[in-house]
């Protein structure tokens, strides 16, 4: 059973890296959309650092969303779906590998890129530590929901947009819970509760969002 | 053995067919035959539990496919009118992701005979997406060598085929019908397959 997770991810990863395009445009929309509001709005260290958390949070939010509709689009179009719904493996662990794969191309680089964002900000290196935190314990949330939006919008006309409106309100909490956290650690305040809510977060729809997204697409593919 | 009860397919509004009851035995093989749009496709899709019937039910060995999926799944080799490979993949790829993800472990060898044998074997290591649609149909194929599943269900396998490889794929289903295993095909083309018993199954539009 495991190795059913290991070669849908392996084959997720490779797939990945020989379309190297597609995760550019996920990494360069997070710095373009993070480095224009600096530049926007000016060096001006107070207010910078006071919406780095929401704006920081929300860029990354937005750039795993862009590449969400991608998630099994492309196995829908040619077939390998189906041979997975068919698979004598259970669905929910192909679906979690696809996810995790997801993460690791998406996700990931956004929370490594983070730390060096956050200095055009000005924050002090606490709140830089705790960005990272949040964003490593936050992200996999958003990819685990995002994919049951994804499942849901499969083969319909303008699915982008629909993957908007279904997905953005369940990030509402995880949004809340990371920025909180980055700005708690900027007022000299503990962190710990917001990042173990964040965890809380990721740790549920890792248990719920694989099952959903798997009867999802079965509905999808019909 | 797989038997068929009272079949009944919508799609959106639009009757496809109903009450279609089919039973097919070690051995046995199937065509599917009807106009386009007769709901052909439908049907072996409901077969493999990809479409579930409006009304009506499969069994696999007397058990409920919808109860007994994995052991079904595992029985089974589906090759629908999508090829299910990725154009970024080598053939030799897509073909051990897919016997990797049926649960056979095959090394690049069996592998590579497989692709020898319906002859695309010079292809092996080229990304699917350059090949040609003949080839590519051919790289789908090569999965009928690699599995061990008793019952193939195949929409359209000989189309997009030239003469020599419809004959090759003609020789492969009729070992896997001399082993005791059961397919259900729809084609268009006169093809001379040897089973046991020959059904033909006629969906009218």
């Amino acid at each position: 059973m495991k190795d059913a997770w290991i070669i849908v991810f392996k084959r997720d990863l490779l797939l990945a890296f020989r379309r190297r395009s597609d995760l550019a445009t996920t990494l360069f929309f997070f710095i373009i959309v993070s480095s224009l509001f600096p530049l926007g709005i000016g060096p001006e260290v107070a207010v910078l650092s006071s919406i780095a958390p929401g704006v920081l949070w929300v860029a990354a939010l937005l750039a795993g969303m862009i590449s969400l509709s991608r998630l099994f689009a492309a196995d829908f179009s040619d077939g390998s779906l189906e041979q997975m719904l068919i698979a004598p493996q259970p669905l929910a662990l192909l679906v979690l590998a696809k996810i995790s794969a997801h993460w690791i191309v998406c996700g990931l680089p956004v929370v490594l890129l983070a730390p060096l964002i956050g200095l055009q900000y000005s924050l002090p290196n606490d709140a830089l530590v705790v960005l990272v935190l949040s964003l490593l314990l936050g992200t996999p949330a958003l990819s685990l929901i995002g994919a049951i939006g994804a499942a849901l919008t499969l083969g319909v006309r303008g699915s982008g947009l629909l993957v908007a409106l279904l997905v953005l309100p369940l990030y509402i909490p995880v949004l809340i819970f990371g920025a909180g956290a980055v700005a708690a650690s900027q007022h000299d305040m503990s962190a710990q509760a917001h990042l173990s809510l964040l965890a809380a977060c990721s740790l549920l729809s890792l248990v719920l969002a694989p099952l959903a997204t798997a009867a999802a697409l079965r509905i999808s593919a019909e | 053995m797989l038997i068929a009860r009272n079949l009944t397919c919508l799609r959106g509004d639009r009757l496809l067919f109903k009450k279609i009851g089919l039973e097919l035995s070690a051995g046995g093989l199937m065509y599917v035959l009807g106009e386009n749009g007769s709901g052909k496709s439908s049907l072996l899709r409901l077969l493999c539990g990809l479409l579930s019937p409006e009304d009506g039910e499969v069994f696999w060995n007397g058990k409920s496919i919808k109860n007994d999926a994995e052991n079904y799944q595992s029985n089974l080799t589906y090759i629908g009118h999508l090829n299910g490979l990725k154009d970024d993949l080598t053939a030799l790829e897509n073909l051990q992701f897919s016997a990797r993800l049926a649960a056979n472990v095959v090394n690049d060898a069996v592998v590579l005979s497989a692709l020898t044998a319906i002859g695309v074997a010079r292809c092996a290591n080229l990304p699917v997406g350059v090949l040609s649609q003949g080839q590519k149909r051919r790289v789908a194929l090569a999965r009928l060598w690699l599995s061990s599943s008793q019952l193939w269900i195949l929409d359209e396998p000989f189309a997009a085929l030239d003469t020599a490889s419809v004959a090759i794929l003609a020789e492969q289903l009729n070992q896997h019908m001399a082993k005791g295993g059961m397919a259900i095909i729809t084609t268009h083309q006169d093809v001379d397959i040897q089973a046991q018993s020959i059904q033909n199954l006629r969906l009218s539009a």
